[in-house]
This record gives structure tokens, sequence and C-alpha cells, in this order.
């Protein structure tokens, strides 16, 4: 079994291709009409343009706006992207307008972020801190 | 005084203090950030309704508010609390009696 796709609910996909495309840099890989307005956008990352898609699925189920609204308030960033720099990609982001709801949080092995991707999430930014004498 | 009392109890709990600690350090956190930063900081695992409680806590003795900004919440520690915590015993400056 593998991961080939993961999902992020998005209020509106038109404005979600932008955000994810222009804005955070992936790139689309599929966009198929299905119909009544909905469609199978995915995205991936081009430096992996062969892994794992993201999905921007509409969030048009009852329960998808008050569980999106819900997690917001609190903070939380149900998805989690990986970045080489933690601190250049929130100040490359800030720039392009990007909201953070956490700014660069050093946790010691790895740094983070927390942005709003517009679409009523929030998305976490994680880098990786090669293990340190201190650390090992 | 009941408020004081309110700020003693708020007080009296380590791990309320750390939440200060960390809001002193960075003011205006989502209930998120407190919680990662309790968690990889002090390995305090609290679950989130816990520090949710304390954070309730925290605001009733008017030490924490919290703001909503569009549709955040953001969380800042108030000092003001504090300011006259000790005056019941400092009252008379011994050099002026």
């Amino acid at each position: 079994m593998r991961i080939t796709i993961t999902s992020v609910l998005v209020h509106d996909q038109a404005e979600a291709e932008r955000f994810y495309t222009e804005v955070l840099g992936f790139v689309k890989r599929h966009d198929v009409d299905m119909g009544g307005g909905a469609r199978w956008l995915t995205v991936v990352s081009p430096d992996d343009p062969d892994g794992t898609e993201l999905l921007l699925e509409p969030d048009g189920h009852p329960a998808a706006k008050p569980w999106k609204a819900a997690l917001v308030e609190d903070g939380i960033p149900y998805t989690q992207f990986s970045v080489d720099d933690v601190q250049a990609e929130f100040e490359r982001l800030r720039a392009l307008g990007v909201r953070f709801t956490q700014e660069p949080m050093n946790m010691g092995t790895f740094s983070t972020a927390v942005l709003d991707d517009t679409c009523g999430n929030l998305i976490q930014i994680i880098q990786l801190h090669p293990p340190t004498a201190e650390t090992v | 005084m009941d408020d004081d009392e309110d700020v003693f109890k708020a007080l009296a709990d380590p791990t309320r203090r750390k939440i200060l600690d960390e809001l002193a350090e960075r003011d205006g956190q989502t209930l998120f950030e407190i919680c990662a930063r309790l968690t990889m900081k002090y390995q305090l695992g609290s679950s989130r309704q816990a520090i949710s409680q304390h954070l309730e806590v925290l605001a009733a003795a008017g030490l924490v508010t919290s703001r909503r900004d569009g549709r955040y919440k953001f969380h800042y520690i108030d000092t003001a609390p504090l300011d006259h915590l000790t005056d019941r015993w400092r009252r008379r400056d011994p050099e002026e009696t």
C-alpha cells in the first residue's frame, strides 16, 4: 500500500489553485472536470513531480466548514509540508502577503511555522535540523 | 481579597507558570502553539483540553486575555494583576515609621 494522494478541504478551488501554485509554489498535476462545478484538482511538489499528490477538495460537505473553523480557532494545522529553511520560507511567503498564526519556532531538532492557506486551513511548514553534537 | 486569591491560585500551578513564561517570551499565541511549546520545551504531555482549562484559570485571574483576530484566537499575558499582589505586606516602609 502506498500513499499517493492526500487532501485539503478548500472553500474555492480556483482560489486554492492560485494559492497552492503561485504562492506556495506547487505544480498542477491533474485538473479534471467532475461535473457540478467540481474539479479533480491535484498539485505536486516541483522537487518531486512523481511524488504524493495533494488533492484540493471542495469543502461543500456540511460537516467540513465547522470542522475547519474549529481547527483554525485553536490554531491547529491539519496538514504539514517540509521545507529546507523555515525562516527563509516564512520571509518569502510573508512578503507575498501570507498570514502566519505561528512565526518560526525552533524546537531543537526541528523548526516549524504555521500559515493560513486562505482556503480555510492552517498549514504547518517544518524543517528538520541535522543532528548536532548537543542533540546526538 | 478575592481577586488576589484567584491570582495566587492561578500561579500555584507549575504548568500555568510555564504558560505565562512562554507568553512572556512571545505574546499572542494560539492554543496550538502554547501546547507545542509546552510539549517540546518541557516534555509536558498535557492534553489540549487540559491546557485550555489552565488558560481559563489564568483568564479568570486576569493574567491571560484572549483576542479574536478574524478567524483566529490568540492568547496574551497581562501582568496587571501582579502589580499590587504583595502591597499588603510591604505597605509600611520601615524608614517612614
